[in-house]
């Protein structure tokens, strides 16, 4: 592998040559084009990063290369791509077929549903050596077996008669992988290989990536959203934007002087660790938000009489309290329980402890007594195009919890909602307007619109910025910053980025399976972090500056796998948290995490 | 598993006492008076009230009911009262040819719904998809004994490749099993395209294609399994379907199955036999399903049995 700090691989025949490619997709108002002019060379062993925001066209490229563009909506209008003397886009189905997997292999941004869930591993992988030809029908087991150590999954022999739903999302893109480099292609497309995984997986599959790349010698076609993983992986560079290309450079030419307007905006927007600005301290202020022992617990049923007999701890035995205009980060990977404590502040789930929003508790309240308490705190959810409805006007949307509440009638009605529009930086002229025709981040603020709208204390964001494209998402982030200064707003803000979070947050609390790991001030969590899991999850995250190349991730021992399903009557362990400094609390003794999950 | 089929069987026991309480309620406020179709028109009201006191029908419908269940735990079904015999031999006597006729309607809608169904989806939108879905609209619309007529009229009395009507021989059921699973086909023919459609655009069939699968393969090994899934719990429910198509459809072919049996026992409010026919058919239903969902974790090993 090249850590090519020259354009293009000089000298080196390239293996893939693309020119003027041109991709148009049919819409109802015509041919629309989504690709345009779009030339690179991609020279063996070297990686090449596609770089864009949503509708740049790098997935477009990618599909077109592999001759998978969806039929028979888009199609390519135009230009080259050739492998070696081979002009794929003059092949036919046919002549397509011998060229995938064989020669170009892919792996997609959702391992979760990309394999088939009714065959085992085995099956998955056999199938594409005899398609190829790689080796015989008798010798596929053991050929499948070689590549799943390849990919180091963990028991392979395992794993090979497992079906994808008894994988992890981590395990099920190893298995991709090794599907994609079966036949031992000369190329591999990764489309967002690692959006859809856990910080801390993402850094594994990222080096996974980069170890078989330089064992195997392929080139690489990476394509993402995300600067951190350009700046680790690739090569060269080049950076799309609403289908053209806005500049190409090698990587380190791109981060250290980027040429044009857009590229510096792009990776001016990337939040990065440790840049973030200072945040005053409000230890006086009053607290809006007091969670004491809180547990939320869903059962397992079965058996003749469908009785519980197995319980997902998901919280056990979370406290924390949140003041007047304090922003309180919830971060942890996925299944950490964080969403959870998200819903049962807004009585969401049935959960047990103390909650106390704005002094008053709200156990034990049934759904209509828990109105007046929603009119104090709100939620912004992750999906702003899933909840919003799309039937409704959003005017109408944004002013609906204030009819629930009886608050306002009438053109009353209007001129709130007119004024919370122009409150998140929407016009009011919009407010007839049906959510698809909003952008994701206009959907978003009509999402903080409609919060806002009980003008309550607290809002609970819960992965609210984490479908954004950066520029949006920056934005997004600068809007609630505004709204807190502003309204004195407090938030609960639940992310897996960590460097979103160091943004924001006045206030980090780490969270694993349903318990706190550790909490503080931002500073001391983020930079004097003291459990090995906030190490773990600080180190994965990808640093957008290929001159910083990322140590390696803290060792696993001692974070042992663990579930929080326990049988009936019995749960995790409770740990207890010590107070290292003012404030800054972690979970059992660092040296010793074993006690962790111990049942 | 054990425990869950225990479950399942315990709970389909529940469900089929609830189905002869209803049914043996319905049944008693019927204003049709059972008694009076025993005697015949000419008998006196004196005679009548005999029969009535025969039989127990002047006891209170708890009185009744208990009666009658006590009979089912045992094993008798009662006797029918115009035909001189055990309703449960009449229904053994007729059941096989019954449950014949099912399995071969219900092989012949899988195949020609199935088939049509995947054509569709794969030429969808297109003149062979178009023409396929008015087949099947049409399949679905048609009142059975009209096809039946229809079928017979046109391959039994024109062309004479099949017999008229009766019960014996292969051929005589082709065109029972047509006419009975050709509704069923219609339905299956929509749900498989939609099914397959919603398969064909998932991620596993991109990735299916990028490892250079042949189309055959892909929709083989890939698509049809995973579109078929919501189709089989589709066919448990449809035995219920089944059971009033078979009442129209032995009455056209003369089929001396249990359809038969009951209509005849509908018309001379024949109570114990249409009580008899209610549980069996109840019982194929609720058996049918249980079938549907053991088979399913077959094929999808997401499914667990618990």
């Amino acid at each position: 592998m090249t850590f090519g700090q020259d354009t293009g691989g000089a000298g080196r025949r390239p293996l893939l040559t693309v020119r003027d490619l041109k991709v148009q997709v049919a819409t109802e108002a015509g041919a629309k084009t989504v690709l345009d002019g779009l030339s690179f060379d991609l020279v063996p062993g070297e990686t090449l990063a596609l770089a864009g925001e949503s509708g740049s066209g790098k997935s477009m490229t990618a599909l077109a290369i592999m001759g998978l563009l969806p039929k028979p909506m888009a199609r390519v209008a135009g230009g080259s791509i050739r492998l070696g003397d081979v002009d794929l886009t003059a092949l036919d189905e046919h002549g397509y077929r011998r060229i995938r997997s064989a020669r170009i292999a892919m792996i997609f941004q959702e391992p979760m549903t990309s394999l088939n869930p009714l065959m085992t591993v085995q099956s998955q992988l056999v199938e594409v050596l005899l398609e190829h030809g790689v080796c015989g029908r008798a010798d596929a087991p053991k050929r499948a077996l070689g590549l799943l150590r390849d990919v180091r999954l963990t028991e392979p022999e395992r794993r090979l008669k497992q079906y994808p739903h008894e994988l992890s999302g981590g395990m099920r893109q190893r298995v991709m992988i090794a599907i994609a480099l079966a036949c031992d292609p000369e190329i591999l497309i990764a489309d967002e290989p690692t959006t859809a995984l856990d910080v801390t997986v993402q850094a594994e599959i990222l080096e996974l990536i980069r170890a078989l790349q330089s064992r195997n010698g392929t080139a690489v076609l990476m394509i993402t959203h995300d600067m951190g993983v350009v700046a680790e992986m690739a090569d060269r560079v080049i950076v799309l934007r609403q289908g053209r290309q806005e500049e190409a450079a090698p990587v380190t030419e791109l981060f250290a002087a980027p040429q044009t307007e857009y590229a510096r905006t792009l990776l001016a927007a990337v939040p990065r660790l440790g840049t973030a600005p200072a945040r005053p301290a409000g230890d006086e202020r009053r607290k809006i938000v007091e969670v004491d022992d809180l547990s939320v617990r869903f059962d397992i049923t079965g058996g003749l009489l469908g009785r519980a007999i197995a319980r997902v701890h998901a919280v056990e035995g979370v406290s924390f309290h949140i003041r007047e205009r304090e922003t309180l980060a919830l971060v942890g990977e996925s299944g950490c329980g964080k969403s959870t404590i998200g819903k049962a502040l807004l009585g969401l789930v049935p959960w047990q402890g103390s909650v106390r929003v704005n002094g008053v508790q709200t156990q034990g309240r049934s759904r209509t007594m828990m109105r007046p308490v929603l009119r104090d705190i709100q939620m912004v959810f992750q999906d702003p195009g899933a909840s919003l409805d799309a039937r409704m006007t959003v005017g109408e949307q944004v002013v609906e919890p204030m009819r629930v509440h009886g608050l306002a009638r009438g053109s009353e009605l209007d001129d709130r909602a007119e004024w919370l529009f122009r409150r998140v930086g929407l016009s009011p002229d919009m407010l007839s307007r049906y959510p698809h025709e909003f952008s994701g981040g206009q959907r978003q603020r009509v999402c903080i619109a409609r919060a806002l709208s009980l003008s309550p204390k607290v809002i609970v964001a819960d992965e609210s910025v984490s479908a954004l494209d950066v520029s949006v998402q920056a934005q997004v982030l600068d809007l609630l910053q505004e709204l807190q200064e502003e309204d004195g707003l407090s938030y609960l803000f639940i992310s897996h980025d960590m460097a979103v979070i160091e943004q924001v947050a006045d206030r980090v609390m780490v969270m694993r399976l349903g318990q706190v790991m550790e909490e503080g001030p931002r500073d001391a969590v983020m930079l004097n972090s003291q459990h090995l899991y906030t190490k773990r999850l600080l180190t994965a995250v990808p640093v957008p500056d290929p001159a910083r190349r990322r140590p390696p991730l803290p060792d696993t021992t001692g974070i042992e796998e663990a579930s929080p399903i326990f049988p009936v009557g019995r749960g995790p362990a409770r740990i207890s948290l010590r107070e290292v400094a003012g404030g800054h609390r972690v979970a059992g003794a660092p040296d010793k995490p074993s006690r962790m999950g111990a049942a | 598993m054990t425990a869950y089929l225990a479950r399942r069987l315990f709970e389909s026991a529940l469900i089929l006492l609830g189905i002869t309480f209803v049914t043996f309620v319905l049944l008693y406020l019927v204003p049709a008076d059972p008694a009076r179709q025993i005697a015949g028109r000419s008998a006196t009201a004196e005679t009548v009230a005999n029969i009535r006191d025969q039989l127990g029908l002047n006891d209170p419908l708890f009185v009744q009911y208990w009666r009658y269940l006590t009979g089912l735990f045992q094993g008798d079904m009662g006797r029918s009262y115009l035909q001189r015999a055990e309703v449960s031999s009449l229904i053994w006597a007729r059941l096989p040819a019954s449950l014949m006729l099912m399995v071969t309607a219900i092989v012949t809608e899988l195949i020609i719904g199935l088939t049509i169904g995947v054509v569709a989806a794969l030429r969808r939108n297109r003149p062979a998809d178009h023409s396929l879905m008015i087949f099947s609209f049409v399949a679905i619309s048609a009142p059975q004994f009209v096809i039946g007529i229809l079928l017979l009229y046109v391959f039994a009395v024109q062309l004479g490749w099949f017999p008229i009507g009766g019960y014996g021989t292969p051929a005589h059921f082709v065109l029972p099993s047509i006419t009975l699973g050709l509704l069923g086909a219609g339905w299956y023919s929509r749900m498989m395209r939609s099914s397959m459609i919603d398969v064909l655009n998932q991620d596993l069939v991109r990735t299916a294609r990028a490892k250079g699968l042949s189309k055959l393969r892909i929709v083989t090994r890939h698509v049809m399994p995973n579109a078929i899934l919501p189709i089989i719990a589709m066919i448990g429910i449809d035995i219920g379907l089944f059971m009033s198509g078979i009442v129209v459809v032995e009455s056209v072919f003369g089929w001396p199955g249990i359809g038969q049996l009951a209509w005849q026992a509908i018309q001379r409010v024949d109570i114990p036999v249409i009580m008899g026919v209610t549980m069996v058919s109840a019982t194929a239903i609720v058996l049918g399903n249980l079938l549907a969902d053991l088979v399913a974790p077959l094929i999808d090993p997401r499914i667990k049995t618990k």
